[in-house]
């Protein structure tokens, strides 16, 4: 390597292919969309499936974190219902005291027990030293019997009084966006802005890369990943907040297999599942094609949907296809 | 480059040695990548029953002409012959098959499966449709056996030292009889004493009328074990010489071209000043490693001994890495906390030797590795700043001599000595008073080299005080003004003055008494 000093003006910053990835297949996908049926860009149709996408969007953020760091969590659709549950029951309670003020207070609830099932995670792979896939298969069968425990099977209902002053937050507009888009955008770029502009965001990703370089580095690695985990819990109860007014109620297989799809989701927007690189925005573009397909399905004939499932299988392994091959 | 002043003239190969038929041979050999050449017209002989030497700085070509040797890389123009026979290696199978094999220099071998498994990786011997183990690890004793390797065929991988893992290496490249052995840097991982078992192991080949061609960056090595030596310089071959009659500082001259100012810095004088890091007893690994030392502004404190000898163990104790005892002043204040972060606040870091693997994050760019470990330093009012960020990496590029393509790289497309420096200015971008610095130049060329002893050099002199852990003796003894030898995970000597010599480095760190008492445990 002879070549001159090249002052950081020169030489292109490198467009890396892959990283645009995700966005040609948005593009692609509601494209696909548009040509199968008329119907699929109406204003409508476009808002219903943004919005159906905010849960998976926001969970996944959380989720862009803790796999950046190095770490996966598994159990984020059962803590998602048991959250879930834990807010209905809180709101249930304080709403003779509180009227609708209580679902402030849930939600503040809601918040607190995601950061510290966020926590526990966190504490058992960082603290125990044990592998996060088996910590959180764990847990995620704990949280998936609590909330079967605490609805005895059957399903945990809000209490009728707060369902009308809750229903805005899931099928409310703010500034014309539906808010659950809104919430999504501003976790977004609250996700982004850690990620990509601090120095936590800087640590998550060397953490993830190489966590020895990190600790060389003065980085605790452990800290960086507990609060990753943390970070993931914030928001689930997020996604929890707006998904009670969705349904009304918490039941034993609410959120059920979210996991996969807010795993799905990281994956195809580009961040490598072994940490180290994180691509926030492709996150979001990966929530959204998942929804656009099962959408499609919907709206066409073509395929029968209850092949959903399969054709986002297909899609996780062309992406991870087309990613090694651009490469 | 020009030759600035008359080098040795040296004859062509001697007599004796031309008379044999090389077993291989080049003719106009050369590599290019689209406009880029990166070796032209290399016009080598391998004779048979030679150690032929191929030396010049990284990035002089001779990685790619190993690769064209082995099959690895197919050359843009020119050709092989093998005996005479024009010969073209399509795939390193091939040229393993025309009894060409590389030694690579990083260990490729499974660590969970035994030495026999791995020697038969591949090309299995079988009975019907089961693996025939017996016969396999009948023959992997054979062969460990013929280079002298002291492991057994059933011996898990992982549980073997390096030494041992490079051994077994090797046996896997001379599973079959071999003609032409190629060795990349085969000692730069080991320790002195393992490095003469290998080099009777490259002589043990020679002996047997293999054609041996060896790529090593410690010219020492190459002095002792060459019979002739090829000089690559910016992709051109500069010519071959008989070993006889070069000495390293010849070789030296030819692979950067010019004459060489004194390698290493003068010596500072000895300050007496109060010690700016002082280490009380400190008890690493549960006892495994012990020690007291102390070091002042001005100095460069070496450490030496072999390698397992506990140094990087003794400051990786000391930083925090490890679990430790202890008491450790700086600047005269006890440190009662002891972590990276925390010794780093108060102006001590520790430089690893294992740049590639805890060192650099090889995926990410040039920028984010440089910050890294002091991201307050480009730190704005609530975010990173990238425009200062960008302001320290022209400013790394530039003081340390950085040598790079594009500021956009990521570190792992660096050569070995510009990663080097990319991590020297990430540590020091901490502002550190005392730097540890382990193993400063392996594996990196000697005009890199050079300079980073002009950094160390200057370091210190601005009143900042260096540790340097060093296996290359000669560098031990050439930058220290003050050397302590471990041996069993104790300091067992303190060299000072005159008593510096690669001599008693080895005597100490071998056997024998400590030459001082100073510094000396029980």
């Amino acid at each position: 390597m002879t070549a001159a000093i090249a002052p950081s003006s020169a030489g292109p910053r490198r467009i890396r292919l892959a990283d645009t990835g995700p966005f040609i297949a948005l593009a692609l996908v509601v494209l696909i969309g548009v040509l199968i049926n008329s119907s699929f860009l109406s204003g409508t149709n476009i808002a219903n499936v943004v919005t159906r996408s905010a849960f998976v969007a926001i969970i996944a953020v959380g989720a862009t974190f803790v796999i950046s760091s190095g770490g996966l969590d598994l159990s984020v659709g059962s803590m998602m219902a048991f959250v879930t549950g834990i807010m209905i029951m809180t709101m249930n309670r304080l709403e003779p005291s509180m009227g609708s003020n209580a679902i402030f207070a849930g939600a503040g609830i809601g918040l607190v027990v995601g950061a510290l099932c966020g926590l526990l995670n966190g504490l058992i792979v960082t603290v125990g030293k044990i592998e996060p896939f088996i910590v959180t298969l764990g847990t995620m069968g704990i949280f998936r019997a609590l909330i079967t425990w605490m609805s005895d099977g059957g399903s945990i209902p809000i209490d009728r009084a707060l369902r009308d002053p809750y229903r805005p937050v899931y099928f409310g507009n703010v500034l014309g966006i539906p808010v659950p888009v809104f919430l999504t955008l501003i976790v977004v770029l609250i996700g982004a802005f850690i990620l990509y502009r601090t120095k936590y965001g800087r640590r998550c990703m060397a953490a993830g890369s190489n966590s020895d370089v990190a600790r060389f580095s003065g980085v605790s690695v452990a800290k960086v990943r507990t609060m990753a985990f943390v970070i993931q819990g914030l928001c689930v109860a997020i996604a929890a907040i707006c998904y009670i007014p969705r349904l009304g109620a918490a039941t034993p297989t609410t959120g059920q297999l979210w996991e996969l799809q807010v795993i799905t989701a990281v994956v195809i927007g580009g961040t490598a599942l072994r940490g180290g690189k994180a691509r926030i925005w492709g996150t979001v573009a990966g929530a959204l094609i998942l929804e656009v397909i099962a959408n499609l399905m919907v709206l066409s004939n073509l395929v029968s949907e209850y092949l959903v499932a399969a054709v986002q299988g297909v899609i996780i392994i062309l992406a991870m296809l087309a990613h090694r091959f651009i490469k | 480059m020009i030759m600035t002043e008359a080098l040795p003239t040296f004859g062509l190969a001697s007599a004796e040695l031309v008379a044999n038929a090389p077993t291989m041979r080049t003719e106009a050999l050369s590599k290019s990548y689209g406009p880029i050449t990166v070796l032209s017209d290399v016009a080598l002989e391998i004779l048979p029953g030679e150690i032929h030497a191929v030396i010049g700085e990284n990035g002089a070509g001779k990685s790619t002409l190993m690769r064209l040797l082995s099959g690895y890389t197919a050359p843009s123009a020119g050709y092989l012959e093998m005996s005479g026979q024009r010969v073209q290696f399509d795939t390193s199978v091939a040229a393993e098959a025309a009894g060409v094999v590389l030694v690579h220099q990083e260990i490729l071998l499974a660590p969970d499966l035994t030495v026999a498994e791995n020697l038969f990786l591949g090309r299995e011997v079988s009975r019907g449709f089961m693996v025939d183990d017996r016969e396999m690890n009948h023959r992997a004793a054979k062969v460990l056996a013929s280079i002298g390797a002291h492991c057994h065929p059933r011996d898990r991988v992982d549980d073997l030292p390096l030494a041992q893992r490079q051994l077994v290496q090797i046996a896997r490249a001379l599973l079959e009889p071999r003609k032409v052995v190629i060795f990349d840097e085969p000692t730069a991982v080991l320790a002195n004493d393992e490095v003469a078992a290998l080099l009777a192991v490259v002589r043990g080949l020679r002996d047997q009328g293999v054609a041996v061609l060896y790529i090593s960056h410690r010219l020492d090595e190459v002095e002792a074990l060459a019979d002739r030596i090829t000089v690559l310089r910016d992709g051109r071959m500069i010519g071959t010489w008989p070993a006889k009659g070069l000495t390293q500082r010849d070789m030296a001259e030819l692979m950067v071209g010019r004459k060489l100012d004194m390698l290493y810095p003068a010596k500072r004088h000895a300050s007496s000043a109060e010690p700016l890091l002082k280490v009380e007893n400190l008890v690493v690994d549960h006892g495994a490693v012990e020690g007291s030392f102390a070091v002042q502004p001005g100095e460069v404190l070496g450490i030496g001994g072999m390698i397992g000898s506990g140094r990087t163990e003794l400051c990786e104790g000391l930083i925090g890495l490890r679990p430790s005892q202890g008491r450790a002043l700086i600047n005269g204040k006890v440190m009662s906390h002891r972590s990276v972060a925390a010794w780093q606040a108060a102006g001590l870091v520790y430089l690893t030797e294992d740049r590639k693997g805890k060192g650099l994050l090889l995926d990410e760019p040039l920028a984010s590795n440089l910050t890294l470990q002091a991201l307050d330093t480009v730190h704005g009012r609530v975010t990173l700043d990238r425009r200062k960020e960008t302001t320290a990496l022209d400013k790394a590029v530039l003081d340390y001599d950085i040598r790079v393509r594009s500021v956009h790289l990521d570190a792992g497309q660096l050569s070995g000595g510009n990663q080097q420096k990319l991590l020297l200015a990430k540590v020091m971008l901490t502002d550190p008073a005392v730097v540890i610095i382990d193993e400063p130049t392996r594996g990196i060329d000697i005009g890199n080299k050079s300079q980073i002893y002009e950094f160390i050099d200057k370091l210190v002199r601005s009143g900042k005080a260096c540790i340097v852990i060093s296996s290359e003796l000669s560098e031990l003894v050439g930058l220290s003004d003050r050397v302590l030898v471990m041996r069993g995970g104790r300091i067992v000597a303190e060299l000072t003055g005159d008593q510096i010599t690669e001599q008693n480095v080895v005597y100490a760190a071998t056997s024998g008494e400590a030459h001082a008492a100073r510094g000396t445990h029980p």
